[in-house]
């Protein structure tokens, strides 16, 4: 009963709840990338290396003296040229998407790491920069322009994805390849353009930690929220709506444990907290798996007259 | 251009697919050194020198070498399936986890029957934790990467938890790691005056038995036909879910066993850092190597000696030692396209 009053007092306390749209902020955008890739039938496991990156490069070009839209707009071009490079690899080479994506990671977290190191070779306290503020607004609206830029960005995907021909194209080639190069579409152009803004996405969820969340970089840093961003998406059954309403959810569930972890901090190791994310992320998975649609055409690569 | 399937893989061309990946990947890295102002031939001498210059430096190399043959026959025998196991890592630590319960003086039971008791624990502690995974997949669909990947953190959280907790070695000086194991449990050196031990023997002995279960039994030939073609091996009668839930515990089985030879031989006791990422490395060892058990020793040799002569370099020049992984995500990117034009090739038109 007591444990009731608390997780009651913690939910209705306005705290709590800027709390949970800061932490949704990079599963909204990494599961927004996600989902683009995917709805074009490429799965992305790239997305915790590409994560990496756009945490490491959007800080680094702060650090170097750009202002903190230009370290969001490096990220995002980093995390794009990811994305060229597994589209490249699994689109026109049509090579295993699961390897392929387990490589750009490696090659993205390390590659990150190799850069972080070489810049600044013996930093035992991570220097730090000076990072997007909270806008002056009352309760839950007080956050950083980013998350205002992440629930933009689910409009924006939503808008084009069912409202516009790029839209209807990218699911088509999710969907029946084939039909969609009989209608006159490069199903190619359409799956890399695809992974290309997909990644971009991922690599802002990773600027958003170490240019709003924090203000230095840390080594994994991303700790396996790329991952998370996968099961969100299959949680959200391919839809950017779903997806915003499962990153919120999720994180809601993160913030709760965070704040019983204090309360109960105690009487439970606090490692049993942590773990709770992610047994939640399989339980999701595992509910919603029977009923799952996925894209028809999500990890068969396409080849012109074959079959 | 167009790709155009060969109908015939030459032997010659399979062998120089991962000769001509790490050549394409070290000339790839070789701008990244070139960046750091190091000269680039020399760096990679080092390297060379670092991982195989000496008598000591060789062993190091094979003591790196023995758990990545491990988790590199863990990915392959499970990549060979369509089993995406991708939670070698963890599965890596829950073996390694047997190890220190079972070895740290539960059991007082002599050196030969201690040592087999525990291997077999921690193997099947690590396929226990794959098996999860798998029965998701057979039984409700759930994709195996996204589970196996979110174990790795489960099980990372659950060995800290313990090392805190209940495993926590008294005369530790407050450090989190396990009491160490005892004397029966260890396994023998290899050679003296270094840290190779006699699990090389194991990881090698193991390599040849799978590729004689691959080639010579009905087990092997219905893994690969499972992994070719489910729903054709399913028509032909094979057993699909038994042959994917065997290969789970293989797979995992391996990765467990990984991770008691490194307590067991090496360290000695158990702590957070016991692997550097020996489960994902595996993955690039079981590609390079083309799913092939004898090829991943090679691999596996081939990658240790990356990491240990990248330490050795960066002790000698500015180049941080990332430059390993970076060189191992490379191989395993280059080693796809090369793998793909074994099987392909590049028509005009």
């Amino acid at each position: 009963m007591e444990l009731f009053q608390t997780i009651l007092d913690i939910l209705v306390s306005a705290a709590f709840w800027t709390a949970v749209l800061r932490i949704a902020t990079p599963y909204i955008l990494g599961t927004l990338g996600e989902l683009l890739c995917e709805r074009a039938g490429v799965l992305n496991l790239g997305i915790e290396g590409i994560m990496t990156m756009g945490a490491m490069a959007g800080w680094m070009a702060v650090y170097q003296g750009a202002d903190l839209w230009t370290g969001v707009l490096v990220a995002a071009l980093c995390g794009g040229l990811m994305g060229l490079l597994h589209a490249t690899l699994t689109v026109p080479l049509g090579l295993s998407q699961h390897v392929a994506g387990i490589g750009v990671t490696l090659l993205g977290t390390s590659l990150s790491y190799f850069v972080y190191r070489l810049v600044l070779p013996q930093a035992s306290t991570p220097p730090t920069i000076e990072p997007f503020q909270p806008l002056a607004l009352p309760g839950a609206l007080a956050q950083t322009p980013m998350t205002y830029m992440a629930l933009i960005l689910v409009a924006v995907v939503a808008y084009v994805l069912y409202r516009t021909p790029v839209g209807l194209a990218v699911r088509m080639v999710g969907e029946n390849p084939a039909a969609a190069e009989a209608q006159g579409l490069s199903v190619t152009a359409v799956r890399i353009g695809a992974v290309v803004a997909g990644s971009a996405l991922m690599a802002l969820a990773g600027a958003f930690l170490t240019l709003s969340a924090f203000n230095a970089f840390f080594f994994n840093m991303v700790n396996g929220r790329g991952w998370i961003c996968i099961a969100l998406v299959v949680f959200a059954s391919w839809r950017p709506g779903k997806a915003l309403l499962g990153a919120v959810l999720f994180a809601a569930f993160d913030a709760l444990q965070l704040r019983l972890q204090q309360v109960a901090g105690g009487v439970l190791p606090y490692q049993l907290f942590l773990m709770m994310p992610y047994l939640l992320s399989i339980l999701a998975l595992v509910l919603v798996a029977r009923r799952a649609s996925y894209p028809r055409a999500l990890m068969i690569p396409y080849r012109k007259g074959e079959r | 251009m167009r790709l155009e399937p060969r109908e015939h893989t030459p032997l010659a061309a399979r062998l120089l697919a991962p000769v001509a990946a790490v050549a394409a990947a070290l000339a790839l890295c070789a701008l990244l050194v070139a960046w750091t102002g190091a000269p680039v031939l020399r760096a990679y001498g080092l390297l060379l020198e670092g991982a195989a210059g000496s008598r000591f430096a060789l062993t190091e190399t094979l003591t790196r070498a023995t758990p990545l043959i491990l988790t590199g026959l863990a990915a392959a025998v499970a990549f060979r399936a369509k089993l995406w196991n991708i939670g070698a890592e963890g599965q890596l630590y829950m073996g390694a986890l047997a190890a220190v319960v079972l070895g740290g003086g539960m059991l007082d039971l002599p050196a030969w029957l201690l040592l087999p008791t525990v291997m077999i624990a921690g193997a099947a502690a690590g396929g226990a934790t794959l098996l999860g995974p798998a029965v998701l997949k057979v039984r409700f669909g759930v994709d195996e990467v996204v589970t196996t990947l979110l174990l790795n953190f489960i099980v990372l959280l659950l060995v800290s938890m313990l090392l805190e907790g209940a495993l926590k070695d008294p005369m530790g000086m407050g450090w989190p790691q396990s009491a160490p194991v005892v004397e029966a449990a260890e396994l023998p050196k290899l050679v003296e005056r270094t840290r190779l031990h006699t699990g090389l023997l194991v990881a090698l002995g193991l390599s040849a038995l799978l590729w004689l279960i691959d080639t010579r039994s009905i087990w092997g030939y219905e893994n690969r036909a499972v992994g070719a073609n489910p729903r054709a091996a399913a028509f032909a009668g094979m057993p699909v879910t038994r042959v994917m839930l065997r290969t789970a515990l293989l797979s995992g089985g391996l990765a467990g066993l990984a991770g008691v030879i490194e307590v067991c031989g090496l360290k000695g006791y158990l702590t957070l850092d016991l692997s550097p990422g020996f489960g994902y490395s595996g993955i690039v060892v079981a590609m390079l190597a083309q799913l092939h058990p004898v090829g991943v020793v090679g691999a596996a040799v081939f990658i240790a000696g990356i990491f240990v002569g990248a330490d050795a370099m960066s002790r000698a020049m500015p180049v941080p030692n990332y430059i390993a992984d970076v060189l191992v995500a490379t191989s395993l990117l280059c080693m796809l396209v090369a793998g793909l034009l074994t099987r392909y090739r590049l028509r005009r038109g």
